[in-house]
């Protein structure tokens, strides 16, 4: 079954929806959108230093996402104008990325893979990694969730009941870092954002609880992989945009879905 | 012991101390108000307490075990997230539901336990957040300007119920606030905060510093006056609070 290139892809798709889900549920209730989006972009520029020095480029990327998510941070403690700080940091990573990649030589890069996903030559290796990489970023935030949850609601409420409000936020940055890493690989370091929010504001209208509304995410990001694959195996469409494509209209579907407030 | 203990604290953002040489304690049972105009750094001396911000100076010691009810000056809840009343209550940790039941009952939120947080008027809100700032039974409850967006009788009558439930429990309380004239009146203590404490005493002791007077621009009808005003209508209040439990 593995043999196929669409079943590899869609589990891909499927296992890292258990991340996306929950993780793009925080992102959301925080506002995180554009951090998400800096974060994703600086991947690039991990990509060039990993082809750079031949290192394995989701170790390359990680590592080059935990930086720039700390970077982020530490602007944010000092208070400074998050959205054009973010603009700054978001736009000179990715574009330094996409200078130092064209001075790598040797190897014809092929800079869309990247930009928007190769899922299609996800080989078992990069799935069980996808899978594995998942689970863990899955397991931490089921074991950091309530007091995540309540750092995310109101931090002088968390440090009341003994939180770490910094803690919290921190372990959620290592948590997007990952994802990132895991993700270029699926839908590209553009489209990392996509997978992030759109399955979780979907979610939104037909959720009551925290909880429910980041299962849901998860079960749309894994409907929107697998839709998506086989949508581009009959079209010969790029992969990792109609995945995004596929979760755009289950939102737009759970817009007229929505939940009556009471 | 005290409760929560600051001794020389000092805060600073972006090198511009807001706080400084604050020596503060609260034992307890004790019902400790800070006052001050805006800016003068009430909420960062809350934030300090509690531990969200380290201390540039000095230092904050907490008893240890201390349960802690906290009554957050803003909570927006951003519409993307759903939450109703009983998970709001449930966290971090899920009292039992009839736990949560009796406390909403108590503090006049019957019926709320299904409701959307985002869905409950200013009026509710607030019932609900004192609801989970009881839930555990609190050693010390901390209300950082807890009515703001209440009306008059809205406020008198909040005021009330947490005089009410502090004789229930006993435990110590910690207002911040500019109902000068509400809070003053149960006091204990006052402190009188701009950057650092400008006096602090018994209500009658703080209303007559000349610092305060300076402070609030209040003459010789100070708030000790609107005190006595308020508790000639007592009962007025009580009318209200049936009114928007209606």
């Amino acid at each position: 079954m593995l043999d196929d290139f669409l079943v590899r892809a869609a589990l891909a798709g499927v296992g890292l929806s258990l991340a996306t889900g929950p993780l793009g549920a925080f992102v959301v209730w925080r506002r995180m959108a554009y951090f998400g989006d800096t974060i994703a972009h600086a991947a690039i520029l991990g990509v060039a230093i990993s082809l750079a020095f031949s290192a394995s480029i989701f170790l390359g990327t990680l590592a080059i996402a935990v930086l720039v998510g700390l970077i982020a941070l530490g602007l944010e403690r000092r208070g400074r104008s998050m959205d054009s700080a973010l603009g700054v940091l978001s736009y000179s990573a990715l574009a330094l990325g996409l200078v130092a990649i064209s001075f790598v030589k040797g190897t014809r890069v092929d800079l869309s893979a990247f930009l928007f996903g190769d899922i299609l030559t996800v080989s078992v290796m990069q799935l069980g990694l996808i899978w594995a990489g998942s689970c863990v970023v899955l397991a931490l935030l089921l074991w950091r969730w309530s007091s995540m949850l309540t750092a995310t609601l109101n931090e002088e409420l968390a440090a009341s009941a003994g939180i770490n409000p910094d803690r919290e936020r921190l372990v959620l940055i290592l948590a997007l870092a990952v994802v990132v890493a895991l993700a270029l690989k699926i839908v590209g370091a553009l489209l990392i954002g996509a997978m992030l929010i759109i399955p979780a504001a979907a979610a939104r209208g037909i959720a009551r609880t925290p909880e429910v509304m980041a299962g849901v995410a998860i079960l749309i990001g894994m409907f929107a992989s697998v839709v998506g694959v086989i949508a581009a195996g009959i079209t010969d469409a790029p992969a990792g945009p109609s995945i995004v494509v596929a979760a755009a209209v289950a939102f737009g579907v759970s817009l007229l879905l929505r939940f009556p407030e009471k | 012991m005290s409760l929560i203990q600051a001794i020389d604290l000092a805060v600073d953002y972006a090198q511009a101390a807001v706080l400084n040489d604050i020596n503060f304690h609260i034992s307890a049972g004790e019902i400790v108000t800070i006052v001050g105009p805006n800016g003068s750094g009430k909420s960062t001396l809350i934030r300090a307490l509690l531990g969200v911000v380290k201390p540039s100076r000095g230092s904050v010691r907490r008893q240890p075990g201390l349960r802690i009810g906290y009554i957050p000056q803003k909570l927006a809840i951003d519409s993307a997230m759903p939450l109703t009343v009983s998970r709001f209550l449930s966290l971090p940790k899920r009292p039992p539901k009839y736990e949560m039941e009796q406390v909403l009952t108590r503090v006049g939120a019957e019926g709320l336990y299904e409701r959307q947080m985002t869905t409950l008027s200013g009026g509710q809100f607030q019932r609900v957040l004192l609801a989970r700032a009881l839930m555990g039974m609190p050693d010390i409850l901390i209300l950082d300007e807890p009515t703001q967006g209440l009306d008059q009788p809205g406020v008198a009558a909040f005021y009330q119920l947490i005089d009410d439930l502090r004789q229930e429990i006993g435990c110590a309380i910690l207002l911040v606030s500019h109902d000068l004239h509400v809070v003053m009146s149960a006091s204990d203590r006052v402190i009188c905060l701009n950057g650092h404490v400008c006096c602090e005493g018994s209500p009658q002791v703080v209303s007559a510093a000349p610092e305060y007077r300076e402070m609030f621009g209040i003459g010789t009808k100070g708030a000790l006056a609107l005190y006595r005003h308020e508790h000639d209508h007592h009962h007025d209040h009580d009318t209200h609070k049936e009114d928007e439990n209606a």
